[in-house]
C-alpha cells in the first residue's frame, strides 16, 4: 500500500517538474525567438557580403580594406538586401510560396515535371537530344573566340570528365577523391606517346592512337589502383584515391628523368590525320577541337547509358545499395567495382589525351588536387547518376568563374562559386537533374528509411 | 516431394538423425575474427529436405556460421561440404551458383528498387528472371504481390523479410540459409514467415535457420543444434531439444531446473 502511494507522489512530482521546466525552457526572450534569430543571421550576412564585396586589401594596413568596406554606401546596400529577404521571407512568405507554386505548375503543366514528361515521350525525348546535338555543333561557331576556347578547354573536358566520374560515383557508388590523377595518366601518356619526354618512346605516334593506348593505360592503372583498394568502403577509399592523387602528383613533379619534373613537357603536337590522301590537322583553332570533343562526349554517352540499362548497370545498382546483400544474390561485387573503376579511370584518360594535344605542354601544376574535387562538385551539383544533371552541372560550374571574370575580382571567383555550392546543397541536394534512383534515396531517407550516403555502409552490420 | 515429408516424419518419430543423403556437411570448422576465435570447431549436418534450427544466445556464433556457409568468411580450418563437395574457400556471390541462398541477418532489401526489381536482383545469377519464380513467390507471399510496384524502403519489416526470402528464391536454392528471420518483428508476422518457410520445405527446399527464439524455431525444424561460445553444446531432434530441461532453462526462460 504504502509503496503504490508513494510511486503515486513520484509520478505526480515528476509531472510537475516536467511542467515547470518545460515552460522554463519554452519561455524565451523576444531576442532568443526564431524569427529575430534569423534577423540576425541576415544582418551578419549582410555584413558578411559588404566585406566580400568591398575594397580590395592592401599589404600596407590589414585594416584599411576592412574600414574601406564598413564605411561606405557598399555596406547599406548589402544589409538592405538581406533585411530586405528577410522582412519578405517572414512576412510575405504565403503570398509568394503560392505564386511560386501557381508558377510551377503552369510550367510543368498536369503530367507533372519536365523530367517526367521527359521519362514518359520517347519523342519528345529524341526531340531534345537532336536539337540539343545540333545547337552544340551550331552554338559555338557564333561565339566570341575567348568563349570558344573556355567552352574547349575547359567545359567540354570538364563535361567528359563529369560523364566518367558519374560511371564511379553516381552509379557504382565509389567514393573517388583522386578522378583526375587519370587525367594526368592520360596527359602524360600523350606527352611520351608523341615523343616529348626525357624518356623515348618505342615509336612516336600519332594522337589518335594515344588515345587507345592512354586508355588501357588507365585501365591498368585504375585496376592496380583498385585491386587492393576496393575492399575498402566509403570513407576509406575516398582517402586512398585522394593519396593516389597526390602520388602522381609527386611523381610528375619529382621524376625529372622520367617526366621532365617541374618543366613539364612542352611542343606536344596537336591532333592531325592523313587519311587516303586527306589530311588534316587540328590547330590553335578551338572550334575544330569542340568537333572533336562532342564526338567523344556523344560516344561515351551512348556506351554509358547502354551499360547502365544492361546487367552490368543493375549490378552497380545492387551494390551501392548494399554491398553484401549484392554478393548475396550472386553480383560478383569487386569485379563490378573495379569494372566501374576502370571505366571511370580511361574515360579520365581520352579527356587527357585530348587536353594535352590542345594545350601543346602540361607540367605537374596543371593537376592539382583541388581538381579531382571539383570534377566532384559538377557530378553532386548536376544530379549525381543522371547523364544530362552531370552535363549541365559541369557546364554550369565551370562556365559560372569565367563569367563573373568581368564582373568580381578574378580572385574572389571560386567564393562565389562555393557560396552557390553551399546553398543548393540545403536547398535542392538531389542536384539541378537528379536521377530517379537518387531522388528516391533522398527522400525515402528524408523520411527515415533507408540511406541517401551513396558511399556509406548501410546500417546492419559489417561483411 | 511425398519422399522428403517421409523422411521428416521418419525423423521425428525415430528422434535420430535420418539416414537421407547428406547436403550441408560443416568438420570441424573453426572460424577467427582476427585473433578472437569465434567458432571453435563445429561440425554439423544438414540433410537433405530437413529443417535444421541452430540456436544460441549472442554472440554463440550462429550468423558467423550461417556466414562461413555462404562463403561471406573463410573458416580457417575444417570443411565445409556441399554434396559432399568441398565449398569453403568459395566466394559468396559464386556460391550462388550451387544452389545455395542466402536471406542474410537485417534483410537487406535494396531500398530504392521496387518489390519487382528486388525478385529480379534475387535471379542475378541467371541469364533472364523466369516469370514463373516470380509467380511462386508471388504465390507463396501474396502481401508482395499487392506491392510489387512499390519500393522495398517503403515496406514493413515483416514485408521486407517476406522479400528478402522471397529474393533469395529466386535463385532457386537448394539450401536455404535463413538468419534469424523473426528479428524485430511481431509475433503474428513471425508465425506467417514460419509457415512461410514450412511451405518452402515441404516444396523440396532444405533450410539452415538461425534464430533465437528457440521454442518457434524448434516447433518448425526437424532437428536442431544448440551453440555455446563457438562450440556446439548440443543437438537431437527438435522434439527432444524442446522437451530438454537444460535447454528449457537457458533458451526458454525457464526457471533454473
Amino acid at each position: 500500500m504504502s509503496v503504490v502511494e508513494s510511486s503515486k507522489d513520484t509520478g505526480k512530482g515528476t509531472g510537475e517538474n516536467i511542467a515547470s521546466a518545460a515552460s522554463r525552457l519554452r519561455r524565451t526572450a523576444w531576442y532568443q525567438q526564431p524569427r529575430f534569430t534569423r534577423l540576425w543571421a541576415m544582418v551578419a550576412l549582410g555584413v558578411l557580403l559588404a566585406l566580400v564585396t568591398g575594397e580590395q586589401g592592401t599589404t600596407r594596413d590589414i585594416f584599411f580594406s576592412v574600414k574601406g568596406s564598413l564605411t561606405g554606401l557598399n555596406l547599406w546596400i548589402c544589409l538592405a538586401v538581406t533585411i530586405g529577404i528577410w522582412a519578405l521571407r517572414e512576412f510575405a512568405a504565403e503570398p509568394i510560396k503560392s505564386s511560386v507554386a501557381a508558377v510551377k505548375s503552369t510550367v510543368s503543366g498536369p503530367a507533372g515535371t519536365v523530367q517526367d514528361r521527359l521519362r514518359a515521350d520517347a519523342r519528345l525525348r529524341w526531340g531534345l537530344i537532336v536539337g540539343g546535338l545540333v545547337l552544340a555543333l551550331w552554338l559555338p561557331s557564333t561565339l566570341a573566340r575567348t568563349w570558344q576556347t573556355v567552352l574547349v578547354d575547359q567545359i567540354a573536358i570538364f563535361a567528359l570528365l563529369a560523364i566518367g566520374l558519374n560511371v564511379v560515383i553516381g552509379w557504382a557508388g565509389l567514393l573517388d577523391l583522386g578522378f583526375f590523377a587519370f587525367f594526368a595518366v592520360g596527359a602524360y601518356s600523350t606527352a611520351y606517346w608523341t615523343g616529348r619526354l626525357p624518356v623515348e618512346p618505342p615509336v612516336v605516334l600519332n594522337n589518335f592512337w594515344v588515345i587507345p593506348i592512354a586508355v588501357v593505360t588507365c585501365l591498368i592503372t585504375g585496376v592496380l589502383l583498385g585491386a587492393p583498394t576496393l575492399r575498402l568502403r566509403g570513407d576509406y577509399l575516398a582517402i586512398v584515391t585522394l593519396g593516389f592523387h597526390e602520388i602522381i602528383y609527386l611523381v610528375a613533379k619529382n621524376a625529372d628523368g622520367l617526366t621532365g619534373g617541374p618543366q613539364g613537357a612542352r611542343l606536344i603536337p596537336d591532333f592531325s590525320f592523313s587519311f587516303g590522301g586527306i589530311e588534316y590537322e587540328w590547330s590553335i583553332d578551338p572550334l575544330p577541337y569542340w568537333y572533336l570533343l562532342v564526338f567523344f562526349i556523344v560516344l561515351v554517352i551512348v556506351l554509358f547509358s547502354r551499360l547502365e540499362h544492361s546487367r552490368v548497370g543493375r549490378a552497380w545498382t545492387a551494390i551501392r545499395e548494399d554491398e553484401i546483400a549484392a554478393a548475396a544474390n550472386g553480383v560478383d561485387t569487386v569485379k563490378f567495382k573495379l569494372m566501374a573503376f576502370a571505366i571511370g579511370a580511361s574515360t579520365s584518360g581520352v579527356a587527357g589525351v585530348i587536353f594535352t594535344s590542345k594545350y601543346g605542354y602540361i607540367n605537374p601544376e596543371v593537376f592539382p588536387l583541388l581538381q579531382s574535387i571539383l570534377i566532384l562538385a559538377y557530378v553532386i551539383f548536376g544530379g549525381m547518376g543522371s547523364i544530362p544533371g552531370v552535363l549541365m552541372g559541369a557546364a554550369l560550374l565551370v562556365w559560372l568563374p569565367e563569367a563573373l571574370k568581368d564582373y568580381v575580382d578574378p580572385a574572389d571567383r571560386y567564393m562565389y562559386l562555393g557560396a552557390l555550392l553551399v546553398i543548393m546543397m540545403i536547398y535542392r541536394p538531389q542536384g539541378i537533374w537528379p536521377s530517379r534512383r537518387r531522388q528516391r534515396e533522398l527522400t525515402m531517407a528524408g523520411e527515415g528509411v533507408g540511406d541517401a550516403d551513396a558511399m556509406s555502409e548501410p546500417a546492419g552490420g559489417k561483411a | 516431394m511425398s519422399a522428403t515429408t517421409q523422411l521428416r516424419k521418419d525423423s521425428d518419430a525415430a528422434g535420430a538423425p535420418e539416414p537421407g543423403e547428406t547436403l550441408l556437411e560443416l568438420k570441424g570448422m573453426r572460424v577467427f575474427y582476427g585473433a578472437i576465435e569465434a567458432l571453435k570447431g563445429i561440425d554439423l549436418t544438414v540433410a537433405k529436405g530437413e529443417i535444421v534450427a541452430l540456436l544460441g544466445g549472442n554472440g554463440a556464433g550462429k550468423t558467423t556460421t550461417l556466414r562461413t556457409v555462404s562463403g561471406m568468411l573463410q573458416p580457417r580450418h575444417g570443411q565445409v561440404l556441399l554434396r559432399g563437395e568441398r565449398i569453403d574457400g568459395i566466394k559468396s556471390h559464386e556460391l550462388v551458383r550451387f544452389g545455395i541462398g542466402h536471406v542474410p541477418e537485417g534483410r537487406r532489401v535494396f531500398a530504392t528498387m521496387s518489390v519487382r526489381e528486388n525478385l529480379e536482383m534475387g535471379a542475378y545469377k541467371f541469364s533472364a528472371v523466369d516469370s514463373a519464380d516470380v509467380d511462386r513467390v508471388f504465390t507463396l507471399f501474396p502481401r508482395l504481390a499487392e506491392r510489387r510496384s512499390q519500393l522495398a524502403g517503403t515496406l514493413s519489416g515483416g514485408e521486407q523479410q517476406m522479400l528478402a526470402i522471397g529474393r533469395a528464391l529466386m535463385g532457386r536454392p537448394e539450401l536455404l540459409l535463413l538468419d534469424e528471420p523473426s528479428m524485430g518483428l511481431a509475433p503474428l508476422i513471425v508465425q506467417q514467415i514460419f509457415e512461410i518457410v514450412q511451405e518452402i520445405n515441404e516444396q523440396g527446399t532444405t533450410v539452415l535457420l538461425v534464430e533465437q527464439n528457440a521454442t518457434q524455431a524448434l516447433a518448425l525444424a526437424d532437428r536442431g543444434y544448440v551453440l555455446e561460445t563457438g562450440s556446439v553444446a548440443m543437438s537431437g531432434a527438435a522434439g527432444e531439444l524442446l522437451a530438454d530441461s537444460r535447454i528449457r532453462a537457458a533458451y526458454l526462460g525457464e526457471g533454473a531446473g
